[in-house]
Parts: C-alpha cells; structure tokens; sequence
C-alpha cells in the first residue's frame, strides 16, 4: 500500500498511508474508534473509493476480479441476511464463493456456532452474528482475510480459540489481517500497526515496540507513541 | 454471469420470503381481496367490473413487486450484505437475475391465483386467459426492475416507501384506467406516454378485447424494453467501490 489517500463526506480520514503486510502472519491493525480501521480494510478488499495511492493485494490491484475469489472480508457490523437460518445464510455465500457445503460444518466449528444451524439469525446475540459473519468470510479458504473486529462480543474462552484459529490459518500461509480497539488483543498479533486519526503512527512485532517505547504494557507503548508524535508535530 | 450463482440468489431470496409467512400472505391475498372488493363495488354496473379487471390482474402484482423490490434492495444496502456480496466474485447480473428469477415466481402464484378468482368465481370474461396471465407476470417483472431502480434513491426504507405514491399512483391514475386517456387533458397524455405502465395497460386491455395486432405487439415490446432498462439502470446503481 503507498500513499493510500481516502476522503469520506468531505474530510480526508487516511492521509497518505504506507505499509505492507507480509503473509503468513497475523497482523493486527489497531486504534481507537474514528481512526480509519474500517475505510482502511475496506480499501483493501476494494469496497472504498481512495482518492489516491495505490493499494496492492496478492500482486493484483485490491478489488480486481481475481482477488474477488481469494480475498475474504468479515464487515463490521454482521453483514448476513437476519431473516434466513445460520445454515441457510451460510449456504448462500457458500454457492456464491463456489465453496463446497461440507465447509460449512467446518466453519461451524470454528466459530463455535454448532447447534445454532437451523436458528434463525435475528433471534442470535450480537456476538453470535458476528461469528456467523466470520464464518461466511472463512468458507472458501481465501488467502487474504480482512476480518474487521471479528472478537466483539466474543467471550473470553472463544476468543481464545479464533485466535488460535487465525494463528493456524497464518501458518498455513494465509495473510490475516486484524482490526481491534482494544489494545489487550494487540499481544496475540505477530504484528502490529498501529493506527491513528488516519496515520500509521507505528508498525512492528509487539516485543518491537516495547523496546522502541521502553513500556511493558502496549497500551502504556501506545500513549507513549501518540505523545511522541504529538511533541514532533507541535 | 454464472447460473450456479444466480440460482443461489434466487433460492436464498424464495427462502427469506419462506420465514416471512405473513408477507407471503399478503402477497397473495391482498390483491385477491381488492379485486373482490372492485367487482362488489360495480355489482350493479357488470361492464365497469369488465373493462377494469383485466387490466387490474396486472397492475396489482405491478405495486407489490414495486414495493416488496425497494425495499428487499434497499434492505441489502443499509445492512451491508450488498457491499459483502460485491466483495466476492458474484457478479451484478446474477443478483439481479436471481432476485427477478425469485419475485417472478411470487408474481406468478400472484398472477394465477387472481386469475382463477376472477374468472372463476367473478365471471371476469376474455380472450386469450393464459397470455393475460403471462402479461400480468411480465408487469409483475417491470414492477420489480423499477423498484430496484427506485431503491438506490432512498436512504431510508421510509423514503422507499414512499416511492409507491411518488412513482406508481401516477401511472395508475394516467394509464387510461380511471378516465380514457383520449379524454385527458394533452399534456396529460403526452406524460401518460412516457410511463411504462400505459403500455401494460394498453397491452392488457386489447389482449382482452382480442385485439393482438401490431400495436399490442409494440405495447409489449414496450414493457420488456423498460424491464431491460431499468434492470441495465439498476446495475449501475450497484457498485464495488463506495465512498
């Protein structure tokens, strides 16, 4: 990604950012709300009109016909229809990702959702929609994951568990990619970018970044980071 | 376009109507009660009843599927599973192709039904019965491509509500139903002949009365050609790449 330049509703929310993620990790884009997680991803996955600046993906421009099939994305806010079944839901962007059906036992699994299959998603919990999401995103085995904030809601023990899973997903080769506003998730990246008011503020492993702020605790890293770059822009 | 993908859409659009019984009955219902309704109304008048119900058994899957249409797309776009969608390889064509390929199958139930009611059981009379029927299912289909056109300029589904009397009450009140467009104003039938549902109307009308020459031909052209655009018009409005 160079100089990627995003303007939404008259005010410029990415300024000019560069960065490159490297496959076969997890790298983890973090910052508070309003920083431009979301517009970032969705550059990526070639949902976002960028106002300049080039976006890369898999030596393709982002958006490009091909990615279309090897590039997945988890929205935000769940985007599946609430009035079909979890299987039904999931049976649909099987037959739209050419993905065959015995994926979607597996993606159950993964995101915890067994037993839920003939329920109906508008009557699931906020973090179980999520997880559905995430389940439609993971069904053709894409080799970019663009999962935004994918453990909202989550509870602690599952959390764990798609954590694990994004981690064997990146050792089998896959790109994953990772937002999340709460910092005590940013430990379970391989690597990190930090994110904020549309600039990339830092990147580097989390062990890079204690060092290069001197504090154990990455929240702790990261004010210490803004207050850095707050005292050289001023 | 790919029919594996097309027919997925299709079936996935059948299935959320399938969970939604009441809609279903709605569909199915309403237009049956209001053609009971206009055959009670003209009891004493059979002839009234005889040149309106033809025309009717298309004009009211035309509304439903107006409605149903607006607000099913513009449902996709505020819920981002249009802008998911359009992250994976489906491809414009086989969305819209399944979500006609879905309603034209409500629309003909629709269509059918009314149909056996009225000339079953109302004594509707005309020629042509099973090409009526057709006709019904393609304004069923000009409704739906409209509506989808329509939804990309609501933002809200209160916006795509009203649509209905802001785009269809127009056409039904100028297609010649209530008043022959002969005895309007001119520049109301010079606007009446740019609205496509003149045309259904004037197509139903002479396949009623058995006229099927070159003009109901062209009347028909007319309707599928609009179908067609709006269908064109509405994939524009369908893009990858938002701000």
């Amino acid at each position: 990604m160079e100089g990627l330049t995003v303007v939404r509703g008259g005010r410029e929310v990415l300024h000019g950012i560069d960065l490159e993620i490297e496959p076969g990790r997890v790298s983890g884009l973090l910052g508070p709300s309003g920083s431009g997680k979301t517009t970032l991803m969705r550059a990526i996955v070639g949902a976002q009109i960028v106002a300049s600046g080039s976006v890369v993906v898999l030596d393709q421009p982002a958006g490009s016909p091909p990615l279309r099939s090897r590039v997945g994305y988890q929205t935000q806010a769940p985007s599946i229809y609430a009035d079909l079944s979890v299987v039904e839901n999931l049976a649909y962007f099987a037959a739209i990702l050419e993905a065959s059906s015995k994926r979607i036992a597996a993606v159950l699994d993964v995101v915890g959702l067994r037993g839920h299959e003939r329920q109906l998603a508008s009557t699931l919990s906020g973090g179980e929609l999520a997880r559905v999401s995430l389940a439609a995103a993971l069904l053709n085995e894409p080799d970019v994951l663009v999962l935004d904030e994918p453990t909202v809601g989550v509870d602690p023990v599952l959390r764990r568990d798609l954590w694990a899973t994004f981690h064997g997903l990146a050792a089998a080769g896959t790109t994953v990619l990772v937002s999340s506003h709460v910092m005590d998730e940013a430990d379970r990246c391989d690597w990190l970018l930090l994110l904020r008011d549309g600039s990339l503020l830092a990147s580097g492993t989390p062990e890079e970044l204690r060092v290069a702020t001197g504090e154990r605790d990455l929240g702790a890293a990261f004010l210490t980071l803004v207050d850095a770059a707050e005292a050289g822009a001023s | 376009m790919s029919v594996r993908r097309t027919r997925a859409t299709a079936v996935r659009v059948l299935q959320q109507l399938r969970h939604d019984p009441r809609t279903v009955a709605l569909l199915l219902a309403v237009p049956c009660v209001l053609m009971i309704l206009v055959h009670e109304l003209f009891v004493g008048r059979p002839q009234v009843f005889q040149s309106l119900g033809v025309p009717l058994l298309g004009i009211f899957p035309f509304v439903a599927m107006f409605i149903v249409t607006s607000i099913t797309m513009l449902r996709e776009r505020t819920t981002g599973t249009l802008e998911r969608l359009l992250t994976t390889p489906i491809a414009r064509g086989d969305l819209l192709g399944g979500y006609g390929l879905a309603f034209a199958l409500v629309a003909a139930a629709q269509a059918i039904l009314v149909s056996i009611l009225s000339f079953g059981l109302l004594g509707l009379e005309a020629d042509h019965r099973a090409a009526i029927v057709l006709l019904a299912i393609a304004n069923a289909v000009l409704g739906m491509s409209l509506g989808l056109f329509a939804s990309a300029f609501a933002r809200t589904e209160f916006q795509a509500v009203q649509f209905m009397p802001a785009f269809v009450l127009p056409q039904i009140l100028l297609c010649g139903l209530l008043v022959p467009r002969d005895q309007m104003a001119g520049w109301l039938q010079a606007v009446a002949a740019l609205m496509p549902l003149t045309y259904a109307y004037d197509a139903l009308k002479r396949l009623a009365d058995g006229l099927t020459g070159p003009r109901f031909w062209l009347d028909v052209v007319v309707v599928l050609g609009v179908t067609v655009l709006a269908l064109v018009l509405g994939a524009g409005t369908l893009r990858r790449r938002t701000p």
